[in-house]
């Protein structure tokens, strides 16, 4: 019985801490708890959370992904180069969209059929495909996109007040917490985070669910890129540097062991949320950005001992 | 004679789930004490509470006459008492060396600077008092076989010159040399005044070692008797409290055609030329001595392992098997050996573990149907008599003949015709392994092709219908049930004529 409620009381732990940060956050800025700001931190969040949702699916699987800012970056220039060329937008998205599928599968097989642990694998895709941008580039932002309604509507817009982004990314969530629950896939992804073995033995083609697993993680991040590009209407080569970090942080407060077979992606969003209202009430009450960074990190310390805790 | 331990009135729960309830336990100095009961007694927990592993919620622990709390091992072991854990604790990337020192290293004064030869000779001489001479303290210990492993952990219990030493299912996984040879160690222990006290289902063992024997049954105690004044029926009436019948089950199948062939099966190095078939509603026994290759000829005829040449036919066809699950569409099933390491994702649910090979009886397009997953689930569990608090426990938190029900219980769902079974009953209680027996029955009653790969001669003996003997990788002998005895078998499995 205490134990139940103890390991409620674990699952519930983002949560509570997301709860206690916005309300100190709320009593010392007057602006946090206004419904602009609000939405706006959604769409803020958006970005992150895209990025850690792949992350979730990784990281279940034992794994984990460096290369997502610079996937993020590459498939954001590519888009934004075929828009400047006058492509159709739908068009150029969606081939933006594969090619950050493209370079997660090959994550993925170096991984699997290369056997590199994927740390080190992604630790050297991270620079080849920031390289590949830099290449593509020749080192200088790409202006002059489309005007098209979708494209802008991507990370502009707004459908009854509410920021596009946030939206897309609250339906991508869905999405994604669906097929981890309710899937034979998001099953496999589990077990192969879990006992990789047992998980073969049991049929799982286990090479498969990984592969699958970072190529998800690969689009998610160009997504997560095209909304950039919209709302800055231009592809930087240096876009998503270090966003790694945050998306990692955000699985890991919400409660996803590195160690993979365990965690939940509705932690994820929690913890996405986390680093958001960090970042969006340090700025309200005019925290300069060298201390905001300690700030974080410290919330990400506390949180990781608490959880240690109540284990 | 003064208890040299002696346990009143212990209480435990988990979570609410009442695991022992006022047990007592004491143990003499220099006795060799059983520990018996039904997988999910409470034995492993009782030695835990013990040695401070699990705090105890009532009753009183004295060691030596004076009350004690444990709250770690490292204490138990500074009081004298050792434990080698059901689950080995063996860390693989080390040596055998380092492992038997772990903790306790040899260092020139306290600079922290290792001696090695010492440690190194040391270890050659704790192996050589088990009467073990093939281990090399330089090895890898995760290269050593489960068995050594074993040897090792053995060895460095009681090099630390413990004066109780608590051994949980030793011989699960040991040859019968090696077997043989823990005995002699426990004997030789016996007369420094060593005691021991020993966890096994395995009855013969205890009839042949013990000097006492505790019986728990659903966390309480039943009693102590001496073994002298008992037998075999007792204690096992004390266990499972009624009486159990005959201990394999009388086979009913009707066996038919030859269903599934094996022709020319090789693997440099690991084995050679394997032929054989198996018949519906057969039951093939596989006996062979511990590393003579039979679970390495199953992994590679189920896809886990390479083959070099050979073919596998079901039904006539000729199968092409390169992943476990191209067998498992086939048809084929396979309990593996190792259930910790190969058969259960151990912090995961019995639901979730038994759902992964049986993801298509249960989902539709890829989307799982959690009615139908429940249902099957539930099913299941029931069939198989798990014994739970529900189907959403943990599966490392089942005992160990429970968990071995689970995986079990994850290759009935699909329906095999041809089943594998590698030690099926190893760990499990004598109710639990005639209940095993009973399901292989009942497969083969539908017409399942069964091979049972098994280390325990008279398992062998009391369900196949047909047995192979393996020796060094090659097929040695096949006997029918009706020619076959121990030392048939035993002699084929070691290479004689
Ligand atoms: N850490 C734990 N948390 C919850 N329940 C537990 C835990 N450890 C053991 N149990 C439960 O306690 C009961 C007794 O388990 P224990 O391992 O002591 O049995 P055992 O007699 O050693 O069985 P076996 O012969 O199968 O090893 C089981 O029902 C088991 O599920
Ligand atoms: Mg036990």
């Amino acid at each position: 019985m205490q134990q139940t409620i103890v390991n409620n009381l674990s699952k519930l732990g983002p949560l509570i801490g997301l709860v206690l940060i916005m309300t100190i956050l709320g009593f010392m800025s007057d602006n946090f708890f206004t419904l602009d700001n609000l939405l706006n931190l959604l769409r803020q969040i958006s970005i992150n959370a895209l990025i850690a949702f792949g992350m979730t699916y990784v990281i279940l699987t034992g794994g984990i992904d460096l290369s997502v800012g610079s996937i993020l970056a590459f498939g954001s220039a590519l888009t934004a180069g075929m828009l400047a060329s006058g492509m159709d937008p739908l068009l150029a998205v969606l081939i933006g969209l594969l090619a950050g599928f493209a370079m997660g599968a090959f994550n993925g097989l170096i991984i699997t059929k290369g056997k590199v642990a994927p740390f080190i694998a992604t630790l050297a895709t991270m620079t080849i495909f920031r390289g590949a941008t830099l290449v593509y580039t020749e080192g200088r932002p790409i202006t002059g996109l489309s005007d098209s309604f979708l494209f802008e509507m991507i990370g502009r817009g707004y459908v009854f007040g509410i920021p596009f982004p946030g939206i897309l990314m609250i339906i991508v969530f869905f999405l994604l917490f669906f097929l981890l629950r309710k899937t034979v896939f998001g099953r496999q992804v589990y077990a192969v985070g879990g006992n990789e073995e047992a998980a073969k033995l049991s049929g799982i083609k286990a090479d498969r669910v990984k592969i699958w697993v970072y190529s998800l993680t690969g689009m998610l991040s160009v997504l997560a890129g095209i909304i950039l590009t919209s709302r800055l209407n231009s592809a930087q080569p240096t876009a998503g540097t270090m966003y790694e970090l945050d998306a990692i942080a955000a699985v890991v407060l919400g409660g996803t062991s590195l160690a993979g077979g365990r965690g939940r992606l509705y932690g994820t969003l929690i913890g996405a949320l986390i680093i958001g209202v960090l970042d969006n009430g340090l700025n309200l009450l005019n925290v300069s950005s060298f201390y905001q960074q300690i700030v974080k990190g410290g919330v990400i310390l506390l949180a990781v001992l608490l959880d240690r805790r109540s284990k | 004679m003064a208890e040299f331990v002696k346990m009143t009135g212990i209480d435990k729960a988990f979570s609410g789930n009442q695991v022992l309830k006022d047990v007592s336990f004491d143990v003499l100095p220099g006795e060799v004490h059983a520990l018996m009961g039904e997988n999910g007694a409470g034995k492993s927990t009782l030695i835990k509470v013990l040695t401070g592993i699990h705090p105890r919620d009532g009753g009183t622990i004295e060691v030596r006459g004076k009350e004690v709390t444990f709250s770690n091992p490292k204490e138990a072991e500074r009081a004298g008492i050792v434990v080698i854990h059901q689950e080995l604790n063996i860390i693989p990337h080390l040596t055998v060396a380092e492992n038997m020192f772990l903790g306790k290293e040899m260092t020139i004064g306290k600079t922290g600077i290792l001696r090695k030869k010492d440690m190194y000779n040391q270890t050659l001489e704790n192996l050589k008092r088990l009467g073990v001479t093939n281990i090399d303290p330089n090895e890898t210990a995760g290269n050593l076989s489960v068995g050594r492993q074993q040897m090792v952990e053995i060895a460095r219990a009681v090099s630390t010159n413990a004066e109780m030493i608590i051994m949980d299912e030793p011989t699960a996984a040991l040859t019968d040399r090696e077997i043989d040879s823990l005995f002699d160690v426990v004997e030789s222990l016996r007369k420094q005044n060593v005691s021991i006290v020993y966890i096994s289902h395995r009855m013969e063992e205890i009839f042949k070692i013990c000097d006492r024997i505790t019986v728990l049954r659903d966390g309480e105690y039943v009693g102590t008797e001496r073994i002298a004044d008992t037998d075999f029926e007792a204690v096992v009436k004390m266990m499972v409290g009624r009486e159990l019948g005959e201990r394999f089950p009388a086979r009913t199948s009707e066996v038919g055609e030859t269903i599934f062939e094996v022709k020319g099966l090789s693997r440099d190095g690991w084995f050679d030329d394997i032929d054989f078939h198996v018949k519906q509603g057969e039951i093939l026994g596989v006996a062979g001595l511990m590393g003579a290759g039979r679970t390495e000829i199953m992994e590679a005829i189920f896809g886990a392992a390479k083959k070099k040449k050979g073919q596998v036919i079901l039904n006539g066809k000729p199968l092409n098997i390169k992943h476990p699950q191209d067998a498992i569409r086939a048809g084929i099933g396979f309990i593996t050996e190792d259930r910790k390491d190969e058969g259960l994702v151990l912090h995961l649910s019995i639901r979730e573990n038994i759902a992964l090979t049986n993801m298509k009886a249960i989902s539709g397009k890829g989307y799982i149907s959690s009615k139908k997953e429940v249902n099957l689930i539930d099913d299941l569990i029931e069939r198989l008599h798990v014994r739970t608090t529900g189907r959403e426990q943990e599966v490392k938190s089942l005992s160990g003949g429970n968990q071995q029900k689970v995986v079990i219980a994850k290759w009935l769902g699909i329906e095999p015709r041809v089943l594998i079974l590698d030690e099926p009953t190893r760990g499990v209680d004598v109710g639990a392994k005639k209940e095993i027996y009973n399901i292989m029955n009942e497969l083969t009653e539908q017409g399942v092709a069964i091979i049972m790969v098994s280390s325990e001669l008279p398992e062998i003996l009391g369900v196949s219908d047909r047995i192979m003997v393996i020796h060094e990788g090659k097929v040695a002998r096949f006997l029918d049930r009706e020619e076959a005895d121990q030392e048939k078998i035993m002699q084929a499995a070691t290479g004689g004529e």
